[in-house]
């Protein structure tokens, strides 16, 4: 067995770990690059600068532990089927980048290429979910329109009915879209990190900067002031508590995002279906848990919680569509802070200090992005210039009105 | 679920409520004099504080009326509640 792997049986069994995974170290006065936030994002961040530019002087600053924000409360889902060319390009590179990651991180963090139906309930949604899928395709993403007893092949379970409140009237497949094992995933990142030398330093909580002219030369943190050649800023839903310390307003609204989880359930559900009408996204979790999700709390929240309504409304949507699941129990709820944009796509890019890098307002996916981030993050702080994968989502696009409306693809409401 | 108190029909529950986000955002008074930048500052950015914030909420399924609210980000704790034209409790906003 591979160090830190699992074999393909051992899902069932409980996972085998290496004994190590990553050094816990007490920060150096100084790195070349600083990295802010050890999710997702951070960690490729931090292993692309490694792998594709080979600047190691890094530090990953974690406030909590490692990956224990968005990273430990998202529902796993990656897909790349979104509308428009700019987002098909960027979700599609990270789809490329994840079929081959379990082996270039030597970790199988269980990713599983089981699809995703995205339910369309009225005519509206039908046109455009063709569209996107005629989108898709012409962007070489996978897709195709299926007619509800072609989705019911593909999820059994379903009810397509035409009886009820918001019938099955067709979904968009991707049949490569898929699920993975989240903190698997971070973990993956981190050991590799931490195999080129990178610090990862948690309970380090930045809480301002240091700057000189138009140029950030270092960090405030809860551990002292670390002195840093360039910074990433990925901090996910404080991204706008942590940019206002440098007076720097962002586009973005930080809200709650709830999600829950069934008990253990023998496998019944095969795929991933999400449906952004009547509101609810469900997989099952390689253990056998229901993994679902619904949209965010309306009102701006930094309290990762959310009303309980909203997890009503979710789960009335998801005993409609799924009859089988109307006598499992919740086995927990809980929430995650996102920051949402106006168009419903993120800000990566350069910000007004010429070696401070932004990446925010992933709203309520940013876990599908997550190698595809690390890759151009990392480009970003390598050669100071945004890569062609990143430059269209700039905060400059705000006031050159290039928006990228993906509230149709989000699937999310936000 | 938020408890909500409306200043004209009293303590109701969340979901009566529509959401208006930042309150007092008033229309810029010579919009096609403001610069490219200013215009995406009107439309596009918001203050989004880690604390006490000012926002807009709608009675939508009560008197339907529009109104203020002060309330911290963190604890959902409504500090202050006031309908449009008056000041908040203590002049937070």
């Amino acid at each position: 067995m591979r160090p830190g792997g699992a074999s393909a049986g051992s899902a069932q069994t409980g996972q085998q770990h290496a004994d190590h995974l990553w050094r816990h170290t007490d920060p150096k006065p100084s790195y070349d690059a600083v990295v802010v936030g050890a999710g997702g994002h951070g960690l490729a961040t931090a292993f692309y600068l490694a792998k594709n530019h080979g600047i190691t002087n890094v530090a990953v600053l974690e406030r909590g532990w490692l990956a224990g924000g968005n990273m430990a409360r998202n529902t796993t889902i990656i897909r790349s089927n979104y509308l428009w060319d700019e987002s098909a390009a960027i979700y599609e590179h990270a789809l490329k980048l994840w079929e081959g990651l379990p082996e270039e991180l030597d970790y199988d963090f269980l990713f599983s290429q089981r699809g995703v139906l995205n339910l369309a309930h009225t005519q509206q949604d039908v046109r455009d979910s063709r569209r996107r899928v005629y989108a898709n395709q012409l962007n070489g993403v996978d897709g195709e329109w299926l007619t509800p007893d072609e989705v019911a092949k593909v999820c059994p379970i379903l009810n397509v009915s035409p009886e009820t409140r918001y019938p099955v009237l067709g979904a968009t497949y991707q049949p490569r879209a898929g699920i993975a094992k989240h903190d698997h995933v971070a973990w993956a990142f981190a050991r590799q990190c931490d195999q080129y030398g990178i610090d990862l330093i948690q309970h380090c909580e930045v809480t301002g900067f240091l700057t000189s002219g138009n140029r950030v030369t270092g960090v405030r943190t809860t551990r002292g002031d670390i002195a840093a050649g360039r910074v990433a800023m990925t901090a996910a839903g404080h991204s706008s508590v942590l940019a206002g310390t440098l007076g720097l307003r962002l586009p973005v609204q930080s809200h709650p995002l709830q999600a829950l989880v069934s008990e253990l359930l023998e496998p019944v559900h095969p795929t991933v279906v999400m449906s952004n009408h009547v509101h609810v996204y469900v997989s099952q979790a390689h253990k056998g848990e229901l993994v679902m999700g619904a949209g965010v709390d309306s009102y701006n929240s930094y309290g990762q919680r959310g009303s309980v309504h909203v997890i009503e409304q979710q789960m009335a949507a998801a005993v409609e569509l799924f009859p089988i699941f109307a006598r499992a129990h919740v086995l927990r709820t809980w929430g995650g802070i996102v920051d949402v944009t106006p168009d419903a796509s993120p800000v990566i890019g350069l910000t007004p200090y010429e070696n401070l890098y932004i990446n925010c307002g992933w709203g309520t996916g940013g876990f599908k992005a997550t190698p595809a981030v690390g890759w151009v993050m990392a480009h970003l702080v390598a050669t100071g210039t945004p890569h062609a994968l990143n430059e269209p989502f700039g905060l400059d696009r705000f006031t050159t009105g290039a928006l990228i409306d993906e509230h149709g693809a989000a699937a999310v409401a936000h | 679920m938020l408890l909500i108190r409306c200043p004209w029909c009293g303590d109701r529950e969340e979901t009566e409520f529509g959401y208006g986000g930042q309150a007092h955002v008033a229309y810029p008074p010579s919009a096609e004099q403001l610069s490219d930048d200013e215009w995406a500052q009107y439309l596009f950015f918001r203050d989004n504080p880690k604390g006490p914030f000012a926002e807009r909420w709608v009675h939508a399924a009560g008197c339907r009326r529009w109104f203020n609210a002060v309330r911290h980000t963190v604890s959902n704790e409504f500090i202050s509640v006031y309908r449009p034209g008056e000041k908040p409790a203590g002049g937070a906003a």
